[in-house]
């Protein structure tokens, strides 16, 4: 975050000495991905749901990004990841199915909408970054409407041909293919996001959430900061979404609609703010908890889902994560990180 | 000599008002300066006017020959330009070590350093800010100042709420910082016996307007301006400053 060529070399040092000491993966961290991988080989006949664990994984991490380390509440996140799935598909349509190619291009589209917009956040407090990134959203959900010629309107755009992934691998109806190419999407991109939230730029954000009035005044440009991560984010939910239209090869207005925003959101508050994991740990929960329920009760599910997030939120996931934390600090001798439920917010100007 | 920090006729206030009006003050190179006055005189609208939280409404402030009326506080925390203000403000969900190392920039104030000056902040690096005692918020308050390696260092009144023992070390180590490492310092108070024997000058405020300026031997030698201006009686006059380390 500092002028690094300028710094001197005790201060970088101190500085590089504590970050990596921070940034050090905990064998919580490494059972956990060894869990994700493993899944791909002992859990053959849940792929298709994997896959979208991952992808909304992918979602959550990015909301994570701007919601529990900058406390840039957001309702509209599904605006990102809705166009990186219109520009996947489409482009995969009109130019080439190659997926590696098309989830650049749909990471790219999300950031420059996303570095666009970012500036819309940066004034005023939580209730207007609400109703202005609900109003991003909406906007970008009706022009997806009316560009029916484009994105296939009401109807949804069809006609999404995937290429191999790597030129090897097609796309399968099992979504063994998909969820394994989601998956490492989704660690290639966590780890970028673990460095950022564990260097000098991350710890601004964090400050800037605490408290961006002293962030100001201790010469953290906060805004710089602010328009960078709400890209960065928006690049993460671009190609969360950008993976949703390739492994799923459809794309229809949903991925712009409202509830995508609210149930990233839930996601989050299910899985803790702040940590990257509790995008991820939200993820599995939601989506199993959505499977169980809807199997169990078809019209009833989301009636199911809103008590137990009542209950979460109400009696206490901190405790329960306190004592899961608890558990696997005994276990492997230290956690992964501390989940928040929701940023400090102090001495905003 | 030229001045280091200069307020030329500064204004400034909040909305409508104007709470200090025509400031001018100059602090030298290595100078320390008390600002005293009793509350609600404009002393904190000072601290924030010259960091640039508080809008300014007419004057120059210039700090080494650059001009920052009107510069962004990050501008001026760039500039030099050190802020421990009156709420500590710390980064509470940031542990000790990452308040510091959030802010540190170039200079010879590194946390080793910064450790040293505060031996309680390296006991307790990685506990978070809202897990520190009062004295230990302000003390790394203070800290994140210095690793920030500013030109001038501004405090707003540092001893508030604090425990007697707190305050000695903290004034202890204040002192350290002006009269070892030269640091240049505006300190706000309301107890002028609290600060004015570590301090080279004290200027009084009344109504948003400097109401005295001397030294600050001067002032302590001076009952009647003490009693005037601050309330200061001058039975109390044997206890003013801070004991010599």
């Amino acid at each position: 975050m500092q002028d690094k060529p300028f710094m001197s070399s005790l201060t970088t040092d101190e500085v590089a000495t504590s970050l990596r000491r921070k940034g050090r993966w905990g064998l919580g961290e490494v059972l956990f991905w060894l869990a994700a991988a493993a899944t791909l080989f002992f859990l053959p006949e849940r792929h298709l749901i994997l896959n979208e664990i991952a992808i909304i994984g992918l979602f959550a991490v990015s909301l994570d990004l701007i919601l529990g380390y900058a406390g840039i509440v957001s309702l509209g996140h599904a605006a990102f990841f809705g166009v990186g799935a219109y520009v996947a598909g489409i482009f995969a349509k009109e130019m080439t199915g190659d997926p590696l190619t098309g989830l650049a291009v749909a990471g790219v589209a999300a950031a420059l909408l996303g570095f666009a917009t970012s500036f819309l956040v940066l004034r005023g407090a939580d209730l207007t970054r609400l109703m202005v990134t609900l109003g991003v959203a909406l906007v970008a959900g009706e022009i997806a409407n009316q560009a029916s010629w484009l994105t296939g309107g009401a109807d949804g755009l069809q006609g999404i041909m995937m290429g191999p992934l790597l030129g090897m691998f097609e796309f399968d109806i099992f979504g063994t293919t998909a969820y394994a190419y989601s998956l490492v999407v989704l660690f290639v991109l966590f780890v970028v996001a673990r460095r950022i939230v564990h260097s000098p730029f991350g710890l601004s954000l964090r400050s800037i959430r605490d408290n961006s009035l002293r962030a100001r005044a201790v010469g953290i440009p906060v805004n710089r900061r602010l328009v960078a991560i709400y890209t960065i984010s928006a690049a993460y939910a671009g190609i969360a979404g950008g993976l949703l239209a390739q492994t799923t090869q459809f794309v229809s207005l949903d991925v712009l609609a409202f509830h995508r925003s609210a149930d990233v959101l839930l996601v989050l508050v299910i899985g803790g703010v702040g940590y990257l994991y509790g995008g991820l740990i939200g993820a599995v929960i939601f989506k199993v908890l959505q499977d169980i329920l809807s199997s169990m009760t078809p019209q009833y599910w989301q009636f199911w889902i809103g008590l137990i997030l009542v209950v979460l939120v109400l009696a206490g996931r901190e405790r329960l994560t306190e004592r899961a934390r608890f558990l696997a600090g005994r276990l492997f001798g230290r956690s992964a990180g501390a989940p928040r439920t929701a940023p400090a917010r102090e001495g905003r100007p | 000599m030229n001045d280091l920090l200069s307020l030329r006729r500064v204004s400034a206030g909040y909305g409508d008002a104007v709470v200090i009006s025509n400031i001018d003050v100059g602090l030298r190179q290595g100078e320390s300066f008390a600002v005293l006055g009793r509350n609600g005189t404009g002393k904190t609208t000072l601290i924030n006017t010259i960091v640039g939280v508080t809008r300014q409404k007419g004057g120059m402030i210039v700090l080494d020959g650059r001009d920052l009326t009107g510069a962004r506080p990050e501008t001026r925390a760039k500039a030099g330009i050190g802020w421990v203000p009156q709420e500590r403000n710390i980064f509470k969900s940031l542990t000790v070590e990452e308040n510091l190392t959030a802010v540190a920039r170039p200079g010879p104030w590194t946390l080793a350093r910064a450790y040293e000056l505060f031996p309680r902040l390296r006991e307790r690096r990685s506990n978070l800010g809202n897990q520190l005692s009062g004295g230990e918020q302000q003390m790394l308050a203070v800290a994140r100042a210095l690793v920030l390696n500013p030109r001038i260092m501004l405090l707003d009144e540092p001893t508030e709420g604090l425990a007697p023992i707190i305050i000695e070390e903290l004034l202890a180590a204040l002192t350290k910082v002006i009269r070892e490492e030269g640091m240049s310092v505006i300190i706000v108070e309301q107890h002028a016996q609290k600060i004015l024997g570590m301090t080279d000058r004290a200027l009084i405020l009344d109504r948003g307007t400097i109401v005295h300026s001397s030294s600050s031997k001067a002032l302590m030698e001076d009952p009647t301006a003490l009693e005037q201006h601050l309330g200061v009686t001058g039975g109390k006059k044997k206890r003013l400053g801070h004991p010599p380390l």
